[in-house]
């Protein structure tokens, strides 16, 4: 059976409030994706659609995308795990296009928040924990987080500078990102200072809410090679979810999901974390990426800290990490941040990133999560 | 009595373990028990997949447990506006992890990771019951 690839990607803007459509906005990141393929949206066997429900009004908004770029009728679905939407749907089209239903897969993910107050964007949120057990007591995204924010503090003694730390490297690539939302330089003293959303997180430890959308266009091998310039291949796909209940999960100190999920897809591409040369993970809080570092094999567990420290994940470091800016700095539009990931990772390993390249990068790896730390997926992608 | 009036805003009101807020109002935190496999659930289910049961014993949380974690929460959601600060927190009992709110009257200075807590029922405004882990004697 053959490989499977990534042969395009694209993306909207990532921004506070985009002033178009659902449907308009997707097809900024549909015809990114397509440019330079010899293929046409005829060519395209399958859309998988993802985002997560109840931000704009649209319901089964899968079929109204499929029209609007004129994919009908061709089969379209939705798949939802909500800021891990577009890993998952790269996930299904990896599977569809390996099981030989189809040859050409487009996931496209997108959110637009904007429709709502920041207030009422929190309570969707919200409802993303357990509605009967945990909603009700007024859990938000930024507070599960947090409570992984002070439990790996007490135990491991990481500190609120170091978790600015990786807000400033953030804001550091952030600003060469023409995609990205914010796009200004940040101290660790701005950080430090900025509001406590929910302690120890403040604002600049947080991402903020964001409109956009994200398109991956997967192939099979034989087409993969015949249309795209330079193919990405996907050498191993992984994924695993933990409680939805906070009391339920076992480690507050590390994403059990992420630990899985990773696990899967070395085993899968026959690699360990030596071989990542450049890396996207899911940075939607500061302490997230300090916890993908260790998660991931980057560090060992409790010594995450030190790799922000040491700057060893910057371009030039051990393993540089989100140099694209990361959420914190493009904005989460949570089902277009999966398929943002990859656009990344595959245009580094293209060598196509001429505002932040990672030097000869020939393995990369997209670490992304839903929910807090629900559900894990985590794609390693090879030139 | 069903799940409409817990916590500080309830998004459902039917469940097999609302029994929960009926034993909340009898001063009770409870959790759940497979009679036949033991295995404790918090929150509470009635339903074992892994012994395709749905024979549960209640159990009460009592005596104290050690704060695991908790943050400070200073921007609620929609309908939680005029509840901030409040404070959420993991709580570990001796064989049951909890969450929860923790009591107003501990101050953000006093709070330590490690401190001993109990849970206990609590009323809020407009009818509503909840629960929260105050300082152990």
């Amino acid at each position: 059976m053959g490989d499977v690839a990534v042969i395009g990607t694209g993306q909207s803007v990532f921004s506070r409030k985009c002033g178009v459509s659902v449907r308009e906005l997707c097809f900024e990141a549909f015809q990114e994706a397509m440019e330079g393929l010899d293929i046409t949206k005829d060519n395209i066997d399958a859309s998988i659609i993802g985002s997560a429900p109840e931000y704009d009004k649209q319901r089964t908004p899968s079929g109204l995308i499929s029209e609007y770029l004129e994919l009908t009728p061709k089969p379209t679905f939705y798949v939802e795990s909500v800021c891990s939407s577009s890993s998952t749907g790269l996930r299904v089209a990896w599977s569809l296009i390996k099981a030989g239903l189809h040859k050409v897969v487009a996931v496209i993910g997108f959110q637009k928040m904007s429709e709502l107050t920041s207030r009422e964007a929190a309570e969707r949120m919200g409802r993303g924990g357990d509605i009967i057990w945990d909603s009700p007591l007024g859990i938000t995204m930024p507070a599960g987080y947090a409570m992984y924010a002070r439990a790996h503090m007490a135990k491991y003694g990481t500190t609120e500078e170091q978790l600015a730390k990786v807000r400033v490297k953030s804001a550091h690539y952030g600003i060469s990102n023409p995609k990205a939302y914010y796009r200004k330089e940040l101290s660790v003293e701005d950080v430090l200072g900025s509001q406590v959303i929910t302690s120890p997180l403040k604002l600049f430890d947080c991402c903020a809410n964001a409109d956009g959308s994200s398109c991956i266009i997967v192939a099979s091998e034989d087409i993969a090679t015949r249309v795209a310039k330079i193919p990405i291949w996907i050498a191993g796909v992984g994924a695993a979810t933990d409680t939805m209940t906070m009391a339920g999960r076992k480690s507050l100190t590390n994403l059990s999901c992420a630990v899985e999920a990773a696990k899967q897809a070395y085993g899968m591409a026959g690699l360990g974390p030596e071989d990542i040369d450049v890396a996207e993970v899911h940075d939607c809080f500061t302490i997230s990426e300090i916890m993908a570092y260790e998660d991931l094999g980057f560090a060992e567990f409790g010594e995450g800290a030190r790799l922000i420290d040491e700057e060893q994940t910057y371009i030039g470091g051990k393993i540089p990490v989100n140099v694209d800016g990361g959420l914190l700095s493009k904005g989460h539009p949570i089902g277009a941040t999966g398929g943002s990931q990859i656009r990344t990772i595959v245009r580094q390993l293209r060598g196509e990133a001429s505002e932040a390249q990672v030097k000869d990068a020939r393995i990369g790896l997209v670490h992304n999560i839903g929910g807090i730390g629900q559900y894990g997926n985590v794609t390693i992608l090879r030139r | 009595m069903g799940l409409e009036n817990f916590g500080r805003v309830s998004f459902t009101a039917e469940a097999k373990a609302a029994d929960f807020v009926t034993y909340l109002e009898q001063g009770k935190v409870m959790a759940t028990r497979c009679r036949k496999c033991g295995t404790k659930y918090f929150p509470p289910k009635v339903d074992c997949p892994k012994c395709l049961l749905s024979d549960v014993d209640w159990i009460e949380i009592k005596g104290s447990g050690r704060l695991n974690t908790y943050t400070v929460v200073n921007y609620g959601p929609s309908g939680f506006e005029d509840d901030t600060p409040y404070t959420l927190a993991i709580v570990d009992f001796r064989d049951i992890r909890t969450f929860g709110r923790l009591s107003k009257d501990i101050k953000e200075n006093d709070i330590q990771i490690g401190m001993r807590l109990k849970v206990v029922p609590v009323k809020l405004p407009d009818d509503r019951i909840s629960y929260e882990f105050q300082k152990a004697d």
